[in-house]
């Protein structure tokens, strides 16, 4: 374990010095000559495969998890540095309690592992974090370790680090619901508001959003080359730029981003156009 | 964002040039060709064909003999529900030079071949984007014209679903669409509400998050009518509740999206949320059996896992 923290480190290491922060400063000035996404969303698939690849044949060490846990704080200060205000990464999705117990338990026992350690990058370059999700199925260790990295970060308010875990987009949406519901029918009994057949708006079920923190994905990115979404940012998705990639989720690097951002600024104009048309 | 791709009733059919009939395929049609969709003035000097149907009578359903699948292809990986967003008309008109109307024109030829394919190869459900409530924005002219051409296609065509066993179905916001228009749907739904052999659901003046505001205020209704409690509120009832109830398999297996554009823009929001994607830089006019083939090949070799994991 000490063996990947290290590891990990170097990466970070690597990002923050030497020859290639300036040489990624000058790709990073490239890329600000056109339009910055203000908020990039990563499903980060391949973990799984990437510990197969480094224990072939054998059981499975962390999953891969420890590794994806290094490639998120890389791509998180990449965005930051880009001037991307806000990341969102899917971490754990309720679907993913369907698997093996022990891939499970892995899975959270590496999390738990991570929090000191996202607290001090947090930290360090003033970001928020925040937990989207249901995070009621965890122990309680866990969500007392969410909540206190929650309040660590509270005070920052220059970027945001969204985790979803314990999250799909289907229970997003049935929890706003469920919200807007018990609101609007305790304003019937109470007489408040009784406007009629239109009582439930689209702001109604937006403001009970877990991502309501934060604006809408310009970006959504999907590594291990699958296309589909995944039960991820359903309803924040719908003019996103849907970007899939083969490399494996821990082996992601600066130069995956920057084609993404490219790939993005390319069909900006387009978004920009249906924009102005809705203005008219 | 998209259009309605309806036709302009004229003397003969198109035939898309590059999808001509491989020699010992059996291609059945349920529909006199001459009928469906058959509609482009002779000055753009497209290849133009007279078709014949094999039925007997105006009443005979759709022979269900199997079609020989394109190679590499496998019937029992077939999708049962494709979606299409049908983008860039308006692009391939202009690109010829041609005015956007004869962009949807073409697009209609694509999505008439579509059908047909999806009817030969067993999909149960095709799922298409033809008006989006963000449309409504466009130019009046524009919106009336499209809305008058929807009607007028799906009249002229009412008879053809029927006989090819075609079911309709249009889900969106009607509280927008003309009332003759609404009084069509109705009928054309009502009098193809039993066929069996595939179901067209037409979503006009759809957002997927509309879909779900309404099924919120429904279930918002009925839990104060008491029918429900708020402890009832799940999945499943969301479910029942959005426009997509009027089918067996309302979340798609396959989302096409023609060129080239990477975004779902609010199209069945809800039901997507595992439907494997597939884009293609194809203008909807240029997307005929090849692209589509190529979009059910790259599905059927995906592994789809709904979060969970393959051992």
């Amino acid at each position: 374990m000490a063996k990947e923290v290290m590891s990990g480190w170097t990466r970070v290491g690597n990002v923050s010095r030497g020859v290639s922060s300036v040489i990624r400063e000058c790709i990073f000035g490239v890329l600000r000559v056109g339009p910055i996404p203000n908020h990039i969303a990563f499903i980060m698939d391949g973990n799984r495969r990437y510990d197969k690849k480094q224990n072939p044949g054998g059981a499975a060490v962390s999953g891969g998890h420890d590794a994806a846990f290094w490639a998120l704080v890389a791509m998180v200060m990449y965005c930051y540095e880009l001037g991307v205000k806000y990341v969102t990464a899917y971490a754990f999705s309720i679907d993913n309690f369907k698997r093996k117990s022990e891939d499970v338990q892995i899975l959270m026992d590496s999390m738990l592992r991570k929090f000191d350690l996202l607290e001090k990058v947090a930290i360090h370059f003033a970001i928020r974090v925040h937990f989207a999700g249901n995070l009621g199925p965890f122990n309680n260790e866990f969500r007392v370790s969410a909540m206190k990295l929650m309040e660590a970060t509270a005070g920052y308010s220059n970027s945001l680090l969204t985790i979803c875990v314990a999250y799909t987009s289907r229970d997003e949406i049935l929890h706003a619901i469920e919200e807007s519901c018990e609101q609007k029918c305790i304003d019937h009994v109470r007489e408040i508001n009784s406007d009629g057949d239109h009582i439930i708006k689209l702001m109604d079920l937006e403001k009970n959003m877990y991502m309501a923190v934060a604006p809408d994905p310009d970006i959504i990115i999907r590594t291990e080359g699958e296309n589909r979404l995944s039960n991820f940012l359903l309803w924040q998705s719908c003019g996103s730029h849907l970007c899939s990639m083969s490399v494996l989720w821990p082996e992601i690097e600066l130069w995956n981003l920057v084609l993404a951002i490219l790939n993005f600024q390319k069909h900006k104009p387009y978004l920009e156009r249906k924009k102005k048309e809705k203005q008219v | 964002m998209l259009s309605l791709r309806v036709a302009i009733p004229a003397a003969n059919t198109l035939i898309p040039t590059k999808t001509k009939p491989k020699p010992g395929l059996v291609v059945q049609t349920g529909w006199n060709q001459t009928d469906l969709f058959s509609s482009l003035p002779k000055r753009y000097d497209y290849k133009l064909q007279a078709a014949t149907t094999g039925l007997t009578d105006g009443r005979a359903s759709v022979e269900d003999k199997e079609v020989e699948l394109p190679a590499g292809l496998s019937r029992e990986l077939m999708p049962k529900h494709v979606a299409v967003i049908m983008d860039g008309n308006g692009r391939w008109a202009r690109q010829r030079g041609l005015p956007t109307s004869a962009g949807h024109e073409a697009g209609v030829k694509s999505l008439r071949e579509m059908v047909e394919l999806c009817c030969q190869w067993g999909i149960q459900v095709l799922t298409v984007f033809a008006f989006s409530s963000e449309n409504w924005i466009r130019p009046k002219v524009e919106v009336n014209f499209l809305l008058s051409l929807f009607e007028r296609a799906l009249e002229s065509e009412m008879e053809s679903f029927q006989r090819s066993g075609i079911r309709i179905s249009v889900i969106g916001d009607s509280s927008k669409l003309p009332a003759s228009l609404l009084s069509l749907i109705n009928k054309v739904e009502e009098t193809t509400k039993n066929n069996t052999r595939l179901q067209l659901i037409v979503a006009v003046s759809y957002s997927g998050k509309y879909d779900v505001v309404q099924a919120c205020r429904s279930i918002v209704e009925r839990a104060k009518d008491g029918q429900i409690q708020l402890a009832d509120i799940d999945e499943g009832l969301i479910e029942q509740e959005l426009e997509t109830n009027c089918t067996e398999y309302p979340y798609p297996d396959l989302l096409i999206r023609t060129s080239g554009e990477l975004r779902v823009s609010n199209f069945l929001l809800w039901q997507l949320a595992y439907t494997e994607l597939f884009f293609t830089q194809e203008l909807w006019p240029d997307f005929g059996k090849e692209e589509f083939v190529e979009a059910l090949s790259s599905y059927q070799q995906r592994q789809r896992r709904f979060g969970g994991r393959h051992s």
